[in-house]
Parts: C-alpha cells; structure tokens; sequence
C-alpha cells in the first residue's frame, strides 16, 4: 500500500482519540447491508506489475510514429518540444489545484495570463478564456452564447463543421428546445447563406472545414451580420493560425477552437484543449475561466481568477455554464510550446505543414482514380476514392500505414461520403512516409 | 538592512516579468527545416504577417516556466486541504503509464483494429468503475465532474422524453448545500431548479422534500456524502420517494472517496452518477484540468448513454460511434471522440496499484484522517454539525465571533504557515465554512502538525492578535489580491505599451 501512509499503530492511535472503537463506527449511517461489499477485482499490484498490465495494452495499439500516419480531422500529430512535457510535470503545476488563492497560486495565473493573451493574437480577437474541455464543447458553449446575447433561438451550422462538432451542439440545443440546422456535408459546397434569417442566433463555421477546404469568413460574417445573428468561427488545427488569415480580423463574433496540435499529444482523444476568443464588448456573457491583471496590497502586480459572478459557484443557476475544472495544464502545454515558437516559429510549422499537404495531394492526384476535391486547404484535404474509403483504410493499415480518415467513419451510413477519405500532413510528414502512401493507394484502387 | 533589493528579486522569490515583456522578437526556442518554397494552395486566405507573438529560446523559456512554478503551492509540497476537491497524492508511475506511445501518439479516429488495446483498457476501466459503484453501466466521453452531471441529467431528460412528460417533468429539486454545478447543470438541461432544505444535523430533509415531490418533478441532484461532510443516512428513503413519484436520482459523485470501497451508490438506489477521476482515482488536477467524469447509469437510463461507447464482441472490442443496437436511444453525443484517455490510464494505473483491498483503505482512512482532525479542531473551533464526519470536516465561524477575524483572514494566515486554505464560504448552510478535507494521503505527522498550526492560529485569534492575520498572507509571493479593481477594469491580456509608456512610468 505505496500511497497510504498510516500504519496500522497510527490507526489506533487516532481511532481512539477520535473516540470510537473500529473504523466502521465511523461510517454507522451507512446502511448495514450496504457496507463493506464484497467486491470481484483483484487485490493490490506492485508498480512492475501495475506497468506489465498496461504496456501490454499500449503494445497492441499503432501509435502515430510507428509508419507513415496521415489522420487529422480535429487531431494533429504535431512534433511537441522535450522542454514542454518536463514543464507540465513540474510538480507545482501538475498537483495544484484551480488558482483560488492567487497568493500562492501566481505561477498558474501568469501562463494563464500568457494564454489568454497568446490565444486572443492568434485568432485576431480582443479577449481569450483561460480554455474549455476540447474544441467541440467550446463549440456548443459558444452557441448557447450567441443564444444569450441574440435572445434569438436557431442556430444554423456550415456542411464543412465536423461531424462530432456538429451533433454536440445538437445534443446541447435541443435538449432547450432550440432549433439546429446544418447545411448537407458535402466537399467544398456553400449552401449555409440561404439559411440563415432573422431567427438566427449563429452561424457555425469551420475553417479549414472538415474536409480541408478554407472558408471566406469574411463573406459569411456580413451576411449573417446583415441578418442579425452572430459568426462563431471553428479553427480545429490550430496551427493553421499560423499561417491563415485570422477569423477575428475577418469580422466574426466568437472563435472557438481545439488547441491540442500546439503542445498536446493525441492521446486517443483526450485530454485536449477548447479555445474561446471573444470580442470585448461580450466578456459577460462567455463562459468558462477567466484570468485578470490587479495588483496586490503593495502595489506589486498580480493576476487573479475574476468576473467569476458569471460563473456556477457564484451564480448556480444563472451561471452562464456549469463549467467549473477545465484544460490547466493542456493550456500550460500550448503556452510553453507557443512561447518556443512564437510567432515566427509557429508560421514555420505552419508552412511546412502546409507544404507537406502540398507534396502528399500532387503524389496522390497523379494515381489514377483518386481525385483530389480542395481548390484550397491547408495541410488536409479530401480525396474522392473509386472505392469504399473504410476499406482502402483498412487495407492500408494492415501494411502498417494510418491513410487518413475515411468519410465512412464521420457519417456513418452515409453513401456521399462513403468514398472520401480525408488526408492531413504536418511537418513531421516525410517524403518517405508520402511514397509509402502513393504506392499503397496506387495499388489498392 | 534594507527590505528592498536592486532586481526586485528577495532570494529565492524571483519575479518573473511577463512572456511579452522578456521573450523575443527574433530569436525562437525550436529549430525547423528550411521550406522548400511549394506553391501555395491557400487561394486568399493566407496571412502576410507571422501571428505579433515573442519567443523564448529553450533556457529562456526553462528559466521562465520553472521561476513561475516556484510561485505556486502544490500537493506534492505539503497538505492541500480544499473540501470536496479531493487533492490527494498523484502518482507519478500514472504519468509514465499514459506516456507510452501506444496511448499518448495514438490518433482518435485510427483504425480500430489498430486501437484494440486502447479499447480493451477502457473497457477495462469500465468495469471497475462499475463493479466499484455496482452499476450496470457507465458512460466514458464526459470530460470532467460537471460534464458528467451533464451527461447524468441529460440521460434523465432523455428519459422522460421517452415517457412523453418532458412538458410536465420540469423541475429539479437541489439541495442548499449543493454545488453551484447542479443547479447550473439542471437548468443548462432546460430544467427549472428547486431549493431542498437541510436539517439541523446538515442532511436533506426527506419530509420536506417529499412534501415537494409531484408529477412535475423530474429528479433530486443530492450529493452523497454531502458537501457538509456527511453521509445522507436517509439515501435509500429519498431513492424510493423520488422514484415513487415518477422521478430519478442524480448523485453527485464529487465526494465518493469517502465511500470507495466501502459503499456502492447502486445498492443505495442511484440512478446516475458522475465520478471525478481527478479525485478519487487520483489523476492530477494540473492546476484547473484537465479533469475526467465518466458517469455510471442505473438500468433505467442505461438505454440513453452518450456515444461513443466501447463494447466487447467476442475477443474484439467495438467502439459504437452511432445510434444503433443497444445504443439506438443514446442521447447523442455530447463530445468530439471518446473521453479523456489520458486520465483512463491513469486512473486505472491507480485502482490496479491499490486494488480492491487498497481502495477500501482509502475510503477508511480519508474518513479516518477527516474524523482525526475534527476531533482535534474542535478544541477551538465550532464544527458545522455534531458528530462524526466521512472523508471532509466541516467547521463554522462561530469560533471567530468578536475576535475581529473572519474565516478568510484566517485561511490567510494558513498560508503563511505553509499550508493551502481549506474551502472557504462553502457549503453556503454554515455561516463562514470552513470545509477541510486531509485525503488518505497524509501521515499522522502530517496532519498533527496541521492540526496544531490550526489551534495555535485559533488562541492567537481569540488572544486578540488581530495583526497575524487582517493584512495576511506576509510570506507568499504576494500579499492579498484586489479582486475588485480586477473585475472592475478587467485586463485579460497583454497589450502593447504606447511608445514612450514604459520610460514615462
């Protein structure tokens, strides 16, 4: 029992001074025939024991750097600095709790200070929170905003939102009774202009959407603006922030967005890292954490969690979310990664990501019967198979290379899709791992 | 000798200015291959401009990250007594176990076939999670403790949409005492919210809330053991009222240390509830997150789980990405891919280092601990209830009354003794609470030099010596915060200085 410091004399001792004779004394109001079950799991493990059990669970996955890896769609494999995970281990960030006591507690509030900062350049708005569980809850969250400031309730998303972000927003909507509608997911299509009107809370947009494609914000945003209702823009590769055009300086509303390819690792999904970037004038209605520049008793500056009468502890059921623990030390990992980079670096990776997409679309339209569908994206786009693209994906994985995403895995069932396979690169793509895939692809269409 | 130095710094306190103030416009931490000039396929969406970001260069950023760590108080430096967050040890073998490459670089839509052992694990750490709350199903995808309320009631929504009373079902009856989550939760559900009030011994008071059961109540959301620290004795009682009207019961599942091992909320009646990996099961709560709240589901809600879902077939194990099979009345999905992995592994790393007979001890001796402190407290301090806790003691400011120190003065000047505050203000039933939760995690020594700091502050308040603790902490990194100028003129990010701002200061 490595975690438990008690020794059986300690017990006694502090029984007695408890005044009580066993230790079930102390738990007399729970039912008796509910205490102490008897319960089918094992007993207690050593540590090499603990680590046998769970490699030979890790040995039988694929991991990413085993071969040529081509997914994306919401997760990136991004090269993460060493220094990065040393930081996020230090003690005093990994075992402390939420900053309730910014006395002793500056060390979280200042990188979330750099973080908001950081994330609020990044997308070209006024104001960041200190982050959200994942992309697609920000995304819901940001939705039950616009909801809150437009008091209007339809919110209407783009064909090119991902799929998983598009049904958690549905899920949080219409359990209020709220209408959703999205515009048919199909490459490169721009039908979501005719559907909004003036009921319209948001627009959804996803940009690189989910099939790689990149969408003028700026058109959209003047549109639904004309209508009334706000833009939430989904950025679900951060990186590409490096590179693009930001949403905020094409005019939209709210930017949400899944931070895990700066500084995260893919871990099957999570933990990841939801950005939320606002404007200024809406700091009260937006959800989540927020860290704030003040200055303690002697004039010396500080940060302190604040505007918190938005939040669930303070405001129960008024609280504009229930949001309470969020993404810390994801967000610490995206901050001591961007602080690595910079600006400058970032765009790097972003270039040579984007070439890297390059490279892989010019090997792959050259093999007859793979169609490349983007006129632009920027390091992922789609390619329409002459064949089922799940079972070209398996196929492929069983020579040990991850293709990309097959459109069969987002929309289920979905006969349109069921030929598309959605392909991502990032500057750990190497041209070898570009050939494996041509050649793989050429002979299994 | 003066107090003042020339950098500012005060021997190991170093200041630390901000990223924008120190890093660079220049020079960069990483070191990247040349592009090779590709034409670009960004059509007009490519920026001109890099993001207006600094950089540090690796010792740069080593020097600023690990000066900024030294500022905060951890865990892993001494007792972290916050009730009902559970801030126990973290062990260090969970971190090594979620870095293997074959769960950290695994991609969340790669071929299942390529995923069985990660699939295999998290079916794994179902059953744990099942077997130890002995319920029939658990839900994996809710990302922390108020996702898993989430999820909980949108299961019981779901529920009642099946039974055709989502119009007359409404209401949810919440406890005073609960947290703020619940009710933030219900009505995020499109519920309305329902105050339960407590008795004098700070236990929901089942007469009162079955006067408040009818046909529009759609469920109770009681926290067990209570955020006051104590065990709902009436919990099978309020299980079968609730039920008897046509509702369910939500469980919070913040406090269920106390009880692992010990109690399963299936055998008390329990329609759903969320546990907090990052509590119970250890997983590090990384400064705000990230957190991780699977949700077990009594039979009764168990058709209307979230996707995804991890099930056996046979030696496979299938991930059911839709609305199909026993999972065609799920609620939907109420998140991108599968759940916070990385906490899966750790928290089931922990349950197999204490297995069935360590977890027990754990809930023995988080009550142990709780009850040890309490008794030696209450020396000088006034509990908020009579009697024996479970895993948290709950103390009020009566004890405080006319020495001119209130419960926050006092949390103040814990942390000039070397120790994080308790909870503070919080359950909001007991005037200035103080909740103290120890954990199992810390010795005997531990906690008696807790305890006697504590008593020694307490005489030193009612002795008068009013000066220890109004302007407290005197030795953290900073003295009090003004909370107020920060919400008043709110700065949530760097800004540029005007040229000529800075020399002019």
């Amino acid at each position: 029992m490595r975690y438990l410091p008690l020794t059986d004399a300690d017990r006694q001792a502090m029984l007695a001074t408890v005044g009580v004779e066993t230790i079930d004394d102390l738990f007399s109001d729970v039912p008796k025939d509910a205490l102490n079950p008897d319960l089918k799991l094992p007993d207690h493990k050593g540590e090499f024991e603990v680590e046998r059990h769970l490699s030979a669970y890790a040995k039988k996955n694929h991991a990413a750097g085993d071969g040529p890896f081509f997914a994306g769609c919401g997760a990136y494999r991004h090269h993460v600095p060493a220094t990065v995970d040393h930081i996020i281990q230090r003690s005093e960030f990994l075992t402390a709790y939420t900053p309730y006591q910014p006395e002793i507690a500056q060390g979280t509030l200042q990188y979330l200070f750099e973080f908001q900062s950081q994330v609020a350049e990044l997308t070209g708005m006024e104001v960041a929170n200190a982050s959200m569980y994942d992309g697609s809850t920000a995304t819901a969250e940001a939705a039950l905003m616009a909801r809150r400031i437009t008091k209007r309730n339809k919110v209407v998303m783009a064909g090119g939102l991902h799929p998983h972000y598009a049904e958690v927003v549905r899920t949080n909507e219409e359990l209020i009774g709220d209408t959703v509608l999205q515009a048919p997911a199909t490459p490169g299509a721009g039908a979501v202009l005719d559907m909004i009107d003036d009921e319209t809370s948001c627009v959804i947009v996803q940009s690189p959407d989910v099939f790689g494609f990149l969408r003028d914000l700026e058109g959209i945003t003047e549109k639904a603006h004309a209508r009334g209702a706000l833009v939430v823009a989904v950025v679900t590769e951060a990186v590409s922030l490096g590179l693009l055009k930001s949403p905020g300086s094409q005019g939209v509303d709210i930017v949400v967005g899944e931070g895990q390819s700066i500084g995260n690792a893919l871990n099957f999904g999570g933990p990841y890292l939801g950005l939320f970037a606002a404007r200024q004038k809406h700091i009260r209605h937006m959800p989540g954490r927020l860290c704030g520049e003040t200055v303690d008793a002697d004039g010396r500056r500080g940060f302190v969690l604040t505007l918190s009468t938005r939040e669930q502890h303070i405001r129960r059921d008024k609280a504009t979310s229930n949001i309470c623990t969020n993404s810390g030390l994801c967000a610490l990992a995206f901050t001591v990664h961007m602080s690595l980079m910079g600006g400058k670096g970032l765009r790097e990776v972003a270039t040579l990501s984007h070439e890297s997409a390059c490279k892989t679309a010019d090997a792959l339209e050259a093999i007859d019967g793979v169609e490349v569908l983007n006129d632009t994206f920027f390091n992922e786009f789609t390619v329409r198979l002459p064949k089922n693209a799940s079972q070209v994906v398996d196929s492929l994985a069983e020579q040990g290379i991850i293709a990309g995403v097959p459109g069969g895995r987002l929309w289920p069932g979905r006969e349109e899709t069921e030929n598309l396979l959605i392909i991502a690169a990032t500057e750990l793509t190497q041209d070898s791992d570009i050939k494996a895939l041509a050649s793989a692809l050429r002979a299994a269409v | 000798m003066t107090n003042e130095t020339f950098t500012g710094h005060k021997g190991l306190q170093l200041e630390v200015p901000l990223l924008f103030e120190e890093g660079s416009y220049e020079k960069a931490g990483v070191d990247l291959p040349q592009p090779s000039g590709t034409k670009s396929r960004l059509g007009d969406q490519g920026a001109e401009h890099a993001p207006h970001l600094p950089a540090f260069t690796e010792p740069q950023a080593m020097r600023h990250f690990v000066r900024l760590s030294q500022k905060n108080y951890a865990i892993d430096m001494g007792i972290f007594p916050l009730g009902s967050c559970t801030m126990k040890h973290n062990p260090r073998l969970n971190e090594k176990m979620a870095r293997l490459p074959g769960f950290a670089d695994l991609h969340p839509l790669a071929p299942e076939k390529t995923a069985q052992g990660a699939l295999a694990l998290i079916h794994e750490l179902q059953d744990w999670l099942c077997e130890l709350t002995g319920m029939p199903a658990v839900a994996m995808s809710p990302k922390a403790g108020a996702h898993g309320e989430l999820c909980g009631m949108m299961a019981i929504r779901a529920a009642i949409v099946a039974k055709g009373e989502e119009k007359t079902r409404t209401r949810v009856l919440v406890p005073e005492s609960a947290h703020g989550t619940n009710p933030a939760t219900a009505v995020q559900c499109g519920f309305t919210v329902d105050k339960l009030p407590g008795t004098e011994d700070g236990r929901v008071d089942l007469e009162a809330m079955k006067a408040k059961l009818g046909d529009d109540v759609a469920a109770i959301m009681v926290t067990n053991p209570n955020t006051c620290g104590l065990f709902e004795r009436d919990i099978r009682a309020m299980a079968d009222a609730v039920h008897e009207a046509g509702g369910y019961f939500y469980c919070d599942g913040a406090n269920f240390n106390a009880i692992v091992g010990k109690a399963r909320p299936g055998d008390l009646g329990v329609d759903a509830m969320h546990i907090n990996l990052h509590k119970t099961f250890s997983t590090p709560h990384g400064g705000g997150g990230p957190g991780s709240g699977p949700t077990v589901l009594s039979d009764a809600l168990a058709p209307f789980a979230p996707i995804p879902a991890v099930v056996k077939e046979g030696e496979t194990f299938r991930l059911i990405e839709q609305e199909e099979g026993d999972f065609a009345d799920s609620f939907g999905r109420m998140v991108a891919f599968h759940g916070q992995m990385g906490m899966f592994v750790r928290a089931l790393s922990y349950m197999l280092s204490h297995g069935a007979d360590g977890l027990r001890k754990v809930g023995e001796d988080s009550v142990l601990n709780a009850n040890y402190v309490r008794v030696r407290l209450a020396e000088e301090m006034t509990q908020g209830y009579p009697g024996p806790c479970m895993h948290e003691a709950l103390f009020s400011d009566k004890w405080l009354k006319d020495t001119g120190v209130g419960t926050l003065d006092f949390a103040k000047a814990m942390i000039d003794e070397g120790f994080h505050p308790m909870t503070m203000y919080f359950p909001l039933v007991v005037s200035g609470a103080m909740l103290i939760e120890p954990t199992e995690t810390e010795s005997k020594a531990s906690l008696d030099e807790f305890c006697d700091s504590l008593l020694g502050l307490a005489k030193a308040a009612k002795a008068g010596e009013t000066e220890r603790f109004k302007n407290a902490p005197y030795f953290a990194p900073r003295s009090r915060l003004d909370e107020t100028k920060a919400a008043r003129q709110p700065k949530l990010r760097w800004v540029e200085p005007e040229e000529g701002a800075m020399a002019a200061e």
